[in-house]
């Protein structure tokens, strides 16, 4: 196990070195003069000179490419020119909300999708199995930006149910204790209770319009998987054993079923991670997706920079645990390694 | 001979709902096994053998009917049972094995699991018992190294040493009737021969029924009692093994064994039978399923079947057998 984690660590490397090129070159070649920009449309070319020396935009390619590395292999991003802050310290503070929505959203996801695609394939062509066909084909044809200003219209402008779409509290209540930075987590270890109802409303809204269009996917997967591993050799061997009707379906038919769930598991995560900046962007959620986007628009380089990198190292990351995921299930993948 | 059968199948009526129809895939079809009594089931592909195995089992797939008959087994009809109490004696009472042993053992479970979760089910053992046990049932299969192949998943074992555990997870509660649906297709003919003689010896020691599905009546001839003739879900003809062999009478069982290979015939002499199955969707299927190939039709065979008895156990179903 630990030689396969070695492996897949040593694979993605490349993928890092690349990524970090990508990005800086990226950004380097974007339309745009962020010297212009910051120097203030009234300023004079001089002035426009003296702001490109100041960010060190007047040393060569290679130059700031050399630069951009040493600050890299110290940890420093850069500072965002838009805010003068540290991008490192602003991506700290904001992923921990990116994280949270999109964890939530994910969980929320499974919990649904996976119990619904079971009951689907082992009650096919019942009503559970329809009501799975009318959820999946609704999820994937609702944009998350769609349902999300949908639900702030019907829940909070007509029904008044939700609070605000204005971030991951309330304006009125106080963030808890800085543990995990996941607001949930943190008020619920502090035994904060007022504030946790609190994240929890502000959190509801985005994390179940992400949570409806990914649990689409999860769903058909394991319903089609499961149907799949149902008509198998060894299900109608463990049937004619006599084993008990649950360890059939569980025992032996979820845990073949769930392999393919778990790829698709992986590329839903994936995606939610980049549908989160149409999400923040609808309900006002401080996240590292809001913030990329407010970057771009201002032609700040260090936090698309930043963004990029961070979003690169999470899906590499991801794609880890999801072979890692892989390897716990099916031992036959252990052995190729 | 004993009075009372292990297991007599009377009168099974099978039908499958397809878009293209319903296809009548069993009529009528009858026989029985005595303790200790192996029995071959032969006959081509879909004449209906592994149906009527799945059938007995409650294993039919879920388009497939049991429209008529009786399968009594230990005093009770198994057909009548409801799909729980089934459950309870299936793998305790009877069990089956499976043709391509590979694909018939869960792919992701250590071999030792898949036995001790049937032992654990019906009261073989109970879980913490459950990995020695595991390793008898090996030993009782004659897999060398059992404590380490206890560990092992389907895809480290060879196909021989799947069709033994398979036949471990079958027997693993001592049944006292197993179903082998072509339990050595897809082995090579060394290990035919063991698995065989495997499940005959096991069988002997126990006094168990076994019914063996084969299309290959060489190897029903070696190691069964007594032989089944089954043709478009008709049992034509049902025989002890060597009556059979020196005086077959229904003009199929005459066919097949023509085109049996063995020790005389060589490949070239073998006569392949004309015609093909009958469409079972057919509203207007003949009396007899086999008068449209048959070279011995006589005016007689559009009446319903006669089960004529010529001696002892020797059964035939047509109006003008050899």
């Amino acid at each position: 196990m630990l030689k396969l984690l070695l492996s897949r660590l040593a694979t993605a490397i490349p993928s890092i070195v690349g990524v970090v090129v990508v990005t800086f070159m990226l950004t380097r070649l974007l339309p745009g003069d962020p010297a212009a920009y910051f120097a203030g449309l009234a300023a004079s070319p001089q002035a426009i000179a003296e702001v490109r020396t100041k960010l060190g935009l007047d040393k060569s390619l290679p130059a700031q490419f050399v630069g951009y590395i040493v600050d890299l292999a110290h940890g420093n991003l850069g500072n965002s020119l838009s805010t003068g802050q540290p991008v490192v310290a602003e991506i700290a503070t904001r992923l921990p909300a990116s994280a949270e929505l999109t964890l939530f959203a994910l969980i929320l996801a499974v919990g649904i999708a996976i119990p619904l695609g079971v009951l689907a394939a082992v009650k096919q062509g019942t009503w559970i199995d329809h009501l799975c066909r009318i959820v999946t084909t609704a999820g994937v044809s609702l944009p998350v930006f769609f349902t999300g200003l949908l639900f702030a219209y019907v829940f909070y402008y007509l029904l008044q149910w939700a609070p605000a779409p204005s971030g991951r509290l309330d304006v009125f209540l106080s963030p808890p204790t800085h543990i995990t930075g996941f607001y949930l987590i943190d008020s619920a270890l502090t035994g904060n209770m007022e504030v946790f109802w609190g994240a929890l409303r502000q959190l509801a809204l985005p994390a179940i319009s992400m949570a409806i269009f990914s649990l689409a996917p999860l769903a058909r997967m394991t319903r089609g998987s499961m149907l799949s591993v149902l008509g198998s050799d060894f299900i109608r061997t463990a049937r004619a054993s006599g084993l008990a009707p649950g360890t059939v379906v569980f025992t032996y038919a979820f845990r073949n079923a769930v392999l393919p769930v778990i790829t698709v598991l992986g590329m839903v995560f994936s995606f939610l991670l980049g549908a989160n900046v149409l999400v923040e962007t609808v309900f006002a959620w401080p996240g590292i997706g809001l913030y990329a986007v407010n970057a771009l628009i201002t032609s700040d380089y260090a936090p698309v920079q930043g963004f990029v990198l961070t979003m690169a190292v999470l899906y590499v990351a991801l794609n880890l645990a999801i072979d890692l995921l892989y390897g716990l299930v099916d031992p036959r993948v252990r052995l190729d390694s | 001979m004993t009075a009372v059968p292990a297991l007599a199948v009377e009168e099974l009526s099978v039908e499958f709902r397809t878009r293209s129809g319903i296809v009548k895939v069993l009529d009528h079809v009858g026989f029985s096994v005595d303790k200790g009594e192996t029995v071959a089931l032969v006959g081509e592909s879909g004449s209906g053998k592994s149906v009527t195995a799945f059938a007995v089992m409650g294993i039919l797939d879920p388009a497939g009917k049991v429209t008529s008959g009786r399968a009594l087994f230990g005093g009770a009809d198994l057909l009548a049972l409801s799909e729980r109490d089934l459950a309870e004696q299936r793998g305790r009472e009877f069990s089956m094995i499976f043709q391509n042993p590979r694909t018939a053992l869960n792919p992701i479970r250590k071999v030792g699991q898949q036995i001790a979760d049937v032992l654990v089910r019906h009261g073989g053992a109970t879980r913490p018992d459950a990995p020695r046990a595991a390793v008898e049932m090996l030993k009782r299969v004659r897999i060398p190294d059992p404590e380490r192949r206890v560990e092992a998943y389907p895809f480290e074992l060879s196909g021989g040493m799947c069709q033994r555990i398979m036949i471990a997870i079958a027997l693993a509660c001592r049944p006292a009737l197993l179903i082998a649906d072509e339990p050595t297709t897809g082995l090579d003919v060394t290990t035919q021969a063991v698995i065989m003689d495997l499940i005959g010896e096991l069988a002997h020691e126990s006094g168990m029924a076994t019914i063996f599905i084969t299309h290959d009546l060489a190897l029903a001839a070696e190691y069964c009692d007594r032989i089944v003739v089954m043709h478009a879900g008709h049992v034509v003809e049902a025989a002890p093994a060597r009556e059979l062999f020196a005086h077959p009478r229904h003009p199929y069982s005459v066919k097949l064994l023509a085109a049996t290979p063995g020790e005389t015939a060589s490949l070239a002499e073998l006569a392949s039978i004309p015609g093909g199955l009958p469409d079972l969707r057919r509203p207007d299927l003949p009396a007899c399923r086999y008068s449209d190939r048959c070279e011995r039709r006589i005016d007689d065979c559009v009446k319903p079947l006669p089960n004529r008895s010529l001696g002892e156990r020797h059964i035939v179903s047509c109006w003008n057998p050899l």
